[in-house]
């Protein structure tokens, strides 16, 4: 059983790493339009700038 | 070489830098008519192609556009100007106070969440292979792992609880907080004691999936909250109420607020009248539908008085201020809201009457447990460890996390389809209405006139030539009307404002107006205007307040589905009875006074879904039990309201009533489904064979069954 004093920090750290990615989109406000984000999946131009026609 | 002075510089054009440089200002504007993907990518390409804007970001939920913009002094006025063009009514809000609500709250929430989450599945990693068998020394290094992530996450996540239930028991009261402070404390109390003492049983799965279950529960309550006070707010601040003072010849932009008694106002064709006034100079027709009720026009003149919120639809007027304050009219009506709402019967949301049993019961019978355990066993452990199994195992997810899942699917439900829904107890209020009682101008009907009778051949040809000439909506009505008549070449048009257009037709005077102007005698009790060309005798055109379209559907399946249906307006009994007639109404009362209108709705049961648009409804509205206003009401209509119709659609208040009856179904099941669980659980618990396995598949099995029921209302 002594494989655990690994595996468990292990999968901790990648739960973690989980985690702080989650902190990420937090922070850079992903979460702030849930609606707004089920529209857009829908639109075309995945650069307007560039649009042509 | 200036950017080479920090190494990460480099890798920034120097174009990004100057854009970062200038991008000093930022713009939060509510758009509240924001509803679907097209309206997004209308906004941000209309918004991102002006040269001051750096970059415009829609959120829908809130119903906002966040715009970061060079310090351009005119951009906010060019940002506003191409909403307006772009056909969304829009609004500035104040940045600075929207940075520091709301947002934050919810951010905090998720974040807690997603650390409850976390910890929560890591532990219960753990305590499967503590349930699978481990014991002896492993058991314990698995308990101490579980403890050293449990303990400080449930210190974290679980404030919102424990501030809210101590906030509760300061002030002596019990709320829902206490009894889920009390096993989240007491799961994680007892557990990192029996890991002291090398014990078997550890509750750390249970109290941190406890609080993630909770953590889920509060942040959706919080987010509909949130919509909802956006839509509130977006809503008591479209208008703002501003009037054109006069003073020593020049025009200046004042806040109606700031008028004094005396002042001078230009009140601009198309405009509200802002004060109570008198006419000083010209002479105009009033629209005084969304005051009084009535659809005839009042044609007012020099010495006549006039009030606020009266529509100016003829020509510009002066007025002199004569009442600020109160004593206006304006006053009047507020006043008479502040008594609808003084006679609202409190009510009391359903969760919160469920938890007002709840909480006692659920202390109650921990207590009984552990009094009964320790005394029948004098273990005192034991006793303690099977009251903690009680508190866990009642948890309260069915009122928790269903409740608010169930608003949250039926907000936003409503939403799409283009309902504000201002507080979220008027869902429950609204599934309970026996009686719909509908205003009839502006509500049932355009507020736009439609011909109901008017001459025929060369007579309609002169009269839309004439009509043409003017923007008049009653001329706009007869323009309208007819089989696509081509006009004819009229010589010295005149319009002359208040009375109506003349010109020459072959030689002939021929004139459209007021029946006065022309020499005609009008007909009693409609809306109308006179043709006369030369000295014939003049002929008349009568008019009907346009139907909605929705109207007749939408009041055959409230009628269908059981309600009694009342049509209740300011405009005369005829008029009343002629559109009750043409929707199959039978019970229609005219004439009626803001304050009747008030007694009516409350006499009429107490269950009332109040539906109207204009300053005479406002007072039935606030004291209804549940209202709704279009979104072309006043917007005291629209504060006062429950809800706002923001598409002009009325079979929406049949579709809001079912689906608000579903959502309470839905609750009711849940709260169903939630005593059902306990009535075999709590046995269980109270006789002492509840393992922190059982509890962990009870509690869980539980919160997803609600959550399942709660999310079926997004279907269909």
């Amino acid at each position: 059983m002594s494989v655990l004093i690994y595996l468990i920090p292990i999968s901790l750290f990648l739960g973690g790493i989980g985690l702080l990615a989650f902190f990420w989109a937090i922070k850079t406000k992903q979460f702030d339009d849930p609606d707004g984000n089920a529209a857009r999946i829908l639109f075309d131009d995945d650069a307007p700038d560039d649009e042509v026609g | 070489m200036n950017t080479a002075v920090c190494p990460a510089c480099v890798a920034i054009p120097n174009e990004k830098i100057e854009q970062i440089r200038t991008d000093i200002g930022a713009l939060e504007i509510s758009v509240p008519t924001i509803h679907c993907a097209a309206c997004i990518q209308k906004i941000e390409r209309g918004l991102n192609a002006l040269d001051c804007v750096l970059n415009a970001r829609v959120n829908l939920s809130l119903k906002r556009v966040s715009i970061r913009h060079n310090d351009n002094p005119n951009c906010e006025d060019i940002i506003m100007d191409t909403l307006a063009n772009l056909g969304f009514d829009a609004h500035l809000l104040d940045d600075h106070k929207l940075n520091q609500n709301g947002d934050d709250v919810g951010r905090g929430l998720l974040m807690r969440l997603g650390i409850a989450g976390f910890a929560a599945m890591n532990v219960m990693l753990l305590s499967v292979s503590v349930w699978a068998g481990a014991d002896g020394l492993t058991r314990d290094f698995l308990h101490w792992v579980s403890a050293a992530i449990a303990l400080p996450t449930v210190a974290y996540t679980a404030q919102p609880f424990f501030k809210n239930a101590y906030a509760a028991l300061r002030v002596g009261q019990l709320n829902m907080d206490v009894p889920i402070s009390l096993a989240i404390l007491m799961a994680a109390g007892l557990s990192i004691y029996e890991t002291f003492h090398g014990g078997e049983h550890a509750y750390f799965d249970a109290a941190l999936s406890l609080t993630f279950f909770l953590l889920a529960g509060r942040y959706l309550d919080h987010q509909t909250r949130a919509r909802a006070r956006s839509a509130a707010t977006a809503l008591s601040a479209l208008e703002v109420p501003r009037a054109q003072q006069i003073k020593d010849g020049q025009i200046t932009t004042v806040n109606v607020s700031d008028l004094a008694i005396n002042d001078r106002v230009l009140v601009r064709k198309g405009a509200r009248i802002p004060v109570d006034a008198v006419i000083v100079k010209g002479q105009s027709d009033l629209d005084v539908s969304l005051i009084s009720g009535e659809t005839m026009l009042a044609t007012v003149t020099v010495d006549d008085q006039v009030y606020a919120g009266t529509l100016n639809v003829g020509a510009p007027l002066e007025i002199l201020v004569t009442q600020t304050g109160a004593g206006t009219k304006l006053a009047e009506i507020m006043d008479l809201i502040q008594q609808g709402e003084n006679l609202k019967t409190k009510y009391t949301r359903l969760a919160d009457r469920a938890a007002g049993i709840y909480a006692p019961l659920v202390h109650l019978l921990a207590l009984v447990a552990f009094v009964f355990w320790q005394f029948y066993s004098g273990d005192t452990r034991l006793a303690v460890g099977i009251a903690t199994a009680v508190l866990i195992i009642t948890c309260p997810c069915a009122l928790g996390l269903a409740v608010p899942a169930v608003m949250t699917a039926a907000s936003g439900r409503l939403f799409r389809s283009g309902v504000l829904i201002k507080d979220g107890a008027a869902l429950e209020r609204l599934a309970g209405v026996d009686t719909v009682v509908f205003d009839k101008t502006g509500t049932l009907t355009t507020g736009e006139f439609s011909v109901i009778s008017a001459p025929k051949g060369e007579d309609l040809q002169i009269a839309a030539s004439l009509a043409a000439q003017s923007d008049h909506p009653i001329a706009q009505a007869i323009v309208q009307y007819g089989p696509n008549q081509s006009l004819l070449s009229l010589d010295h048009i005149k319009d002359t404002a208040g009375k109506g257009v003349s010109g020459m037709y072959h030689g002939q005077i021929v004139k459209l107006g007021h029946a006065d102007w022309v020499g005609a005698e009008p007909v009693p009790n409609h809306v109308q205007t006179w043709l006369r060309i030369g000295q014939n005798p003049p002929v008349p055109f009568l008019f009907d307040d346009m139907l909605k379209d929705s109207a007749e559907p939408a009041i055959d399946a409230l009628q269908k589905s059981g309600l009694r249906v009342v049509l209740l307006s300011g405009d005369t009994q005829s008029a009343t009875d002629r559109l009750a007639k043409k929707l199959g109404i039978d019970d229609a009362r005219g004439g009626v006074q803001p304050r009747e209108k008030l007694q009516m709705v409350q006499s009429l049961g107490e269950h009332v879904l109040m539906v109207g648009d204009g300053l005479n409804d406002t007072a039935a509205l606030a004291g209804a039990h549940v209202s709704m206003a279009p979104a072309r009401a006043i917007d005291a209509a629209r504060t006062a309201s429950d809800f706002v119709l923001i598409k002009d659609d009325l079979m929406l208040i049949p579709d809001c009533i079912a689906l608000a009856q579903s959502a309470k179904r839905r609750m009711l099941e849940n709260f169903a489904i939630a005593g059902a669980y306990n009535a075999v659980a709590i046995p269980i618990a109270l006789i002492g064979l509840a393992t922190p396995l059982l509890a962990a598949l009870a509690m869980s099995a539980s919160s997803i069954c609600v959550s399942l029921n709660a999310l079926r209302l997004t279907k269909g």
